[in-house]
C-alpha cells in the first residue's frame, strides 16, 4: 500500500513538473538568467509548492504516524556542514549549464530524448560516484548508513 | 509553450507541494527526488520498493499531463554533449554530497523552515544564476 501511495504520489509530482513548465530546461535557464529577459515561472512554482506543502507538513505534524507505515522520518540534521555547501555548489554549476534537476530530468525520461537519457545516465552516474567516494573514507560510511534512514534532506 | 504562463505555474506548483505533503503524510517520507533516486542505487537500504514506484510515477507522468490536456514539451537541452555529460555527472554528484536538489530542499526544506535547506538553497540558486550569467552573458558581464 506505501508504495502504491508513493506511485501517486510520484505520478501527482511529475504531473506538476510537466504543467508548471518545469520540465523546460529553458524556462529553468530563464528564471536563473536575471540580467537576461528574465522569467519568473519557476518562483511562482515554488511559491504555490511551499504553501501547499507547508500546510501539508503541519497537518502531517499532527498525525501520530502516517497513514501507511510506522513513523515521520522527518529529517534531523540542523547544521550546514561543508558537504552541504560543496555539494551545493556542485549542484548549482550543473543545474546552471543544462537547466536541469533530478525531477524533471526523470519526468522527461518519458519522451526518449537521447540528450535526456544521457543527462540522466550521467546523473545517475555521479550518484554512484558518491557512494563510492564515500565508501574510500571509513568514517563515512557509518555517517551514510545513519543518514539513510532519518537524517537527510531529500 | 515558453510563454509566461502563471496560471499554469501556480496550479503546478500547488501539485508538487501536494504530492510532498501526500507522500509524507502516507508514508512519512521526504519528497526529495535525489534522495529517493540515490536511496535506490546505495547498496544497503532495504526500503527500494517505495523509491521505485515513485520514480515510476515521475516517468508516467507525462503520460496523464498528456490525458489531461498537457502534453510533454520537448526540452531545449544543451547543445554539447560533453556540457550534457559534465551537468549531468555534477547534478548528481553535488546533490548526492549536499543531501539534496531542488525538491528536497527547496520544496520540503524550505516548508520544514529547515536552515540547512535554506542555505543549500541559496547556494545552489546563486551558483547557477551565475553559471548562467557567464554562460549568456559573459565573464563580467
Amino acid at each position: 500500500m506505501a508504495a502504491l501511495a508513493s506511485f501517486v504520489c510520484g505520478l501527482i509530482f511529475g504531473l506538476g513538473l510537466v504543467i508548471s513548465g518545469m520540465t523546460q530546461p529553458q524556462k529553468v535557464l530563464g528564471f536563473l538568467d536575471i540580467f537576461g529577459r528574465w522569467d519568473p515561472t519557476l518562483a511562482l512554482v515554488m511559491a504555490a509548492a511551499l504553501i501547499v506543502s507547508g500546510a501539508g507538513f503541519a497537518l502531517a505534524r499532527q498525525q501520530k504516524q502516517p497513514m501507511l507505515t510506522a513513523q515521520h522520518l522527518w529529517p534531523t540534521r540542523t547544521d550546514v556542514d561543508r558537504s552541504l555547501v560543496v555539494g551545493s555548489v556542485l549542484f548549482g554549476l550543473g543545474w546552471g549549464l543544462a537547466g536541469l534537476c533530478p525531477g524533471p530530468a526523470l519526468v522527461n525520461i518519458a519522451g526518449l530524448w537521447p540528450s535526456v537519457i544521457v543527462f540522466v545516465l550521467a546523473m545517475t552516474a555521479g550518484m554512484i560516484l558518491k557512494d563510492l567516494w564515500d565508501r574510500r573514507v571509513p568514517s563515512a560510511i557509518i555517517v551514510g548508513e545513519v543518514s539513510l534512514s532519518t537524517s537527510t534532506d531529500g | 509553450m515558453s510563454l509566461f504562463d502563471p496560471v499554469s505555474a501556480l496550479l503546478g506548483g500547488a501539485l508538487i507541494g501536494l504530492a510532498s505533503a501526500l507522500l509524507m503524510m502516507a508514508t512519512g517520507r521526504i519528497a526529495g527526488i535525489s534522495g529517493i533516486l540515490g536511496g535506490c542505487l546505495a547498496p544497503a537500504a532495504g526500503d527500494k520498493l517505495w523509491r521505485f514506484a515513485f520514480i515510476a510515477g515521475l516517468v508516467l507522468a507525462p503520460f496523464a499531463s498528456g490525458f489531461l490536456g498537457h502534453p510533454l514539451p520537448t526540452p531545449r537541452m544543451p547543445e554539447s554533449w560533453a556540457i550534457t555529460v559534465i551537468a549531468g555527472l555534477l547534478v548528481g554528484f553535488g546533490s548526492r554530497l549536499g543531501s539534496g536538489c531542488t525538491s528536497g530542499h527547496g520544496v520540503c526544506g524550505i516548508a520544514r523552515l529547515s536552515a540547512r535547506s535554506i542555505a543549500a538553497t541559496a547556494i545552489f540558486m546563486g551558483t547557477a544564476i551565475v553559471v548562467v550569467a557567464i554562460m549568456r552573458h559573459g565573464i563580467g558581464g
